[in-house]
């Protein structure tokens, strides 16, 4: 959930010169009100991203105002003590830069992208932001008009993301990954001003903050810089530790059907319960990134792609997915789009044969290795967008991995063998962990 | 060879920050012009290619034969199918893009410097040599048509249908380049080596190539790859003036949120005043959240979570447009207030504190695109599409600097007409339907 919806979707490190290349250098210190700071050094161009990442997300709301996180995103661009409102964003643009912000289930995240000499002034805003935010009641009562029409836009308009909600809403009973980012609808309505700084009190506190700076900096600035602007406000002492309802174990298969006349094409989806990267344990959660690409990574060489468009003319397309970035647990999805002619049930049949067949075949060597090297590579295409890497950290810190873990993880992925990927697979696809969605134009039309 | 060395300047508050871009121009020894960076920081490559034409020259018959074409260009080519193309391109963990779009077709390509000759290899094999075989036509037919029905039931794509088709009757722009189902459905392997000859060729071809390669190696690498195309091409469509008068046009659809697209004729890419009108119109909708549309609109009325206009210079028609969405029963009120603030800016113009702050991101933001092999490649490759020079990177921003509030407020009165503007409305929009422009009111 971005405020803008200009996809502000270039954002790395400007600019240019012949600088060879380096590993970034990377330092952290956290400051003594506890608030962690990553610094990454590229002086490839006088440019840097500043990012403040919340450990705070739409998994962490309270019961009844879900989409506050989110709301409370928007509003942190209304007037402060000492800045009026909309002064934040203007202030970026006249100094030649660009803003934006985020919202996850596990964090809330600011950044600016700017001229590396213009990092006080960011800071300045940023740090002011954390604790002097003034809000009206008129800027609640506009404002969640704007996030209505977001999700109007974003959900209320797309039948695909109102069969995910439904979905993420079965797979997850207790968590509060089962709840949308953007909020259910009649609870947004409700938000209230109350609501939005009784959250914003409690969790926008630096001892709940990760600062990221890349870019063209010298640690020693940074520091000098985070102690003047952020290390000034106090740690909130009433921050809760972060604890969330966790899944009951699932013992039973869930189905459902979502029938919307806006479906153009009907397709059958599968979702299971998976394991997220974990701090210093990571290993599984990299097989399940290999478990990912090789049945649905490719759409001319993935085991999905081939057994069911490519040897049958079951599928017209399909898919998996697997988000390893999360607190907690997270899921694997799988996807089929029927060929023309072929029903739901069969495309469903289809696509658990294929599974039965994968764990009874193992993995083409040949491909295994392909997967390899395309996600070494993809650490050498990474070094051209800084700030890319930075969002790593920034994510990466606030769902409870370390700096540590950032920097292992390409090398765990790249010590992921065939044995680990089935021994994950196997464990991955217990049918009463999963839930299956047949999303539709028309239920009648399945009976016919 | 011509070689410039373009230092991009960002001034803020008097501090001036250099980055520097080295963009060399070449002739290759196959005679081919490019432009090259050589930038040997992180081991790769990012390639550009654009061929002017793209889906506008569809032969009669024949719409979606250059986008399906284009399609299926990673389907096989050469005596592999399209699976072993595939496994040998993921094998060397390359990533190649084939675009077609109205004006042009284009192919994008980032490999690694460990592997680039047979990246390369594969590349060229990919756009000198398709097979078109015919389980791979029929599959990617498969896929274009579900693209279609998808876009049957899209608010915006509707929208975007209505809009054309009534803007450019009879003139490729005027229907979509996927083509029909009928059409698309009876395309033959024939109707697709047509549509390969006529678009992908050296007729009208622009390269770009960034990393970590000089620029000698870079010659002998396009010639590789696009030496053995032909040199001629079909002539392009004659140019259209914009058909669609002001109005309203509702396409009925059942969904909460209506979505609109609104627009009048617009200004040529090369007129005298296409910075003055870039400017006026980050003011009036393109500017972000400081513009005055989203101001008026989602700031102060939270009608909307995002409204924005755009300057449309295309190669055969320009427009002005822009886009809005708000439920069925706010759009009306979007709409309204659309109207009146390009009502005020033409008549009233703007002030000069957001001439200058308009002006100091304008300048300030240029520079910050420039970041990274991939993006100065595109970059690069849509300059020459449009008929820049290389030193255009070190003199745009002064191109904007140069725009005074007289410019602005002379192009705003005569470019922005509320009476011409047309908004196709797709959803079920409360009191509103087809027909003339409803009276502007004042807010």
């Amino acid at each position: 959930m971005m405020r803008s919806f200009v996809l502000t979707a270039v954002l790395a490190m400007a600019g240019w010169s012949a600088a060879p290349l380096q590993a970034q250098e990377v330092t952290t210190f956290t400051l003594d009100n506890g608030m962690d700071v990553v610094v990454i050094e590229d002086h490839r161009a006088p440019v840097v991203v500043h990012m403040v990442w919340y450990r705070i997300g739409s998994a962490d709301e309270p019961v009844g105002a879900s989409g506050v996180a989110h709301f409370l995103e928007h509003l942190l661009f209304k007037a402060t003590d000492t800045l009026e409102s909309g002064e934040f964003s203007a202030t970026v643009a006249a100094n030649g830069g660009t803003d934006n912000a985020f919202t996850s289930y596990d964090y809330t995240a600011y950044f600016q992208r700017v001229a590396a000499d213009r990092l006080p002034l960011m800071m300045q805003m940023e740090s002011d932001r954390m604790n002097n935010l003034r809000l009206t009641e008129a800027d609640i009562e506009t404002e969640r008009q704007v996030i209505l029409e977001e999700r109007n836009q974003r959900t209320e308009n797309s039948p695909g993301a109102l069969a995910r909600e439904q979905i993420r809403a079965a797979q997850y009973l207790n968590h509060r990954y089962g709840v949308p980012i953007i909020g259910w609808k009649h609870e947004m309505e409700e938000l209230s001003l109350e609501d939005v700084v009784d959250f914003y009190d409690l969790y926008y506190s630096p001892n709940n903050a990760i600062l990221v700076v890349a870019g063209d900096v010298q640690p020693d600035e940074v520091r000098a810089l985070a102690e003047q602007y952020y290390g000034v406000i106090p740690a909130e002492p009433e921050l809760p530790k972060r604890l969330r309802p966790e899944e009951p174990p699932q013992r039973a298969a869930r189905r459902l059907v979502f029938e919307d006349p806006r479906v153009s094409q009907d397709y059958v989806t599968r979702s299971y319960l998976a394991p997220e990267r974990d701090s210093g344990a990571q290993e599984t959660a990299a097989a399940l990134v290999y478990l990912s690409e090789i049945l649905g990574g490719s759409s001319f060489t993935s085991v999905l792609s081939v057994k069911l468009t490519f040897d049958s003319e079951i599928a017209l397309f399909s898919g998996a997915g697997y988000d390893a970035d999360s607190l907690d647990d997270t899921t694997f999805l799988l996807s089929v789009v029927p060929a023309e002619g072929v029903s739901l049930q069969q495309a469903e049949d289809a696509m658990d044969a294929a599974l039965a067949e994968f764990l009874e075949e193992g993995i083409d060597p040949a491909q295994l290795e392909r997967i390899r090297t395309q996600l070494r590579a993809s650490e050498v295409y990474a070094l051209d967008s800084i700030d890319g890497i930075a969002r790593r950290y920034g994510s990466a810190l606030t769902q409870g991995l370390t700096v540590q873990d950032v920097q292992e993880w390409p090398g765990i992925l790249q010590a992921v063998t065939a044995d680990d990927i089935m021994a994950a697979a196997r464990d991955l696809f217990d049918i009463d962990q999963s839930v299956t969605a047949w999303v539709v134009s028309n239920r009648q039309e399945l009976t016919q | 060879m011509i070689r410039l060395t373009l230092s991009l300047i960002l001034v803020v508050w008097g501090v001036v920050a250099r980055a520097e871009v080295d963009i060399q121009e070449i002739t290759t020894p196959g005679g081919i012009e490019a432009w090259v960076v050589e930038e040997r920081s992180i081991p790769f490559v990012a390639l550009e290619i654009l061929m002017e034409g793209g889906g506008s020259l569809d032969r009669e018959g024949k719409r979606g034969a250059v986008n399906l074409m284009m399609a299926l260009l990673e389907e096989g080519s050469g005596d592999m199918d399209a699976r072993a193309f595939q496994e040998a391109r993921e094998g060397l963990a390359a990533s190649f893009g084939f675009d077609a779009y109205d004006d042009s077709v284009s192919i994008s390509a980032k490999f690694l410097t460990e592997n680039r000759d047979e990246a390369v290899a594969l590349l060229r094999q990919a756009i000198v040599d398709p097979s078109f075989d015919a389980d791979a036509v029929e599959r990617v037919r498969a896929q274009v048509l579900s693209g279609l029905a998808s876009d049957a039931k899209n608010p915006n794509q509707l929208a975007t249908d209505a809009f054309y088709a009534a803007a450019f009757p009879g003139h490729p722009y005027g229907s979509d380049m996927s083509g029909t189902v009928e059409s698309v459905s009876a395309l033959t392997t024939e109707d697709l080596f047509d549509a390969h000859r006529d678009t992908v060729n050296r007729a009208r071809l622009h390269v770009s190539v960034v990393g970590d390669i000089s620029a000698d190696e870079a010659g002998v690498m396009i010639d590789t790859l696009l030496g053995e195309l032909p040199a001629e091409a079909p002539p392009l469509p004659s140019d259209v003036a914009f058909g669609l008068p002001g109005g309203v046009t509702v396409v009925d659809f059942a969904t909460p949120q209506s979505v609109a697209l609104f627009g009048h004729e617009g200004m040529k890419r090369d007129d005298p005043d296409f910075f003055a009108a870039y400017v006026m119109n980050h003011i009036l909708g393109a500017g972000g959240f400081e513009s005055r549309l989203m101001t008026e609109v989602r700031e102060k009325r939270g009608l909307t979570y995002g409204v924005a206009t755009y300057l449309v210079p295309r190669d055969h028609a320009e427009m002005v447009l822009g886009r809005v969405a708000s439920a069925n029963d706010r759009i009306r009120e979007a709409i309204a207030v659309i109207r009146s603030e390009w009502a005020r800016i033409a008549t009233e113009g703007v002030t000069p504190e957001e001439l200058d702050a308009a002006k100091t991101y304008l300048t300030g933001e240029y520079p910050l695109r420039f970041d990274g092999n991939g993006p100065i490649a595109d970059i690069m490759v849509g300059m020459q599409q449009v008929g820049l020079s290389p030193d255009y990177v070190l003199n745009r921003n002064d191109f904007i600097e140069a725009v005074t509030l007289e410019d602005v407020n002379r192009v705003a009165a005569y470019l922005l007409r509320p009476d011409a503007l047309h908004f196709t409305v797709v959803g079920q929009p409360e009191g509103l339907e087809s027909g003339p422009l409803p009276a502007l009111v004042a807010n």
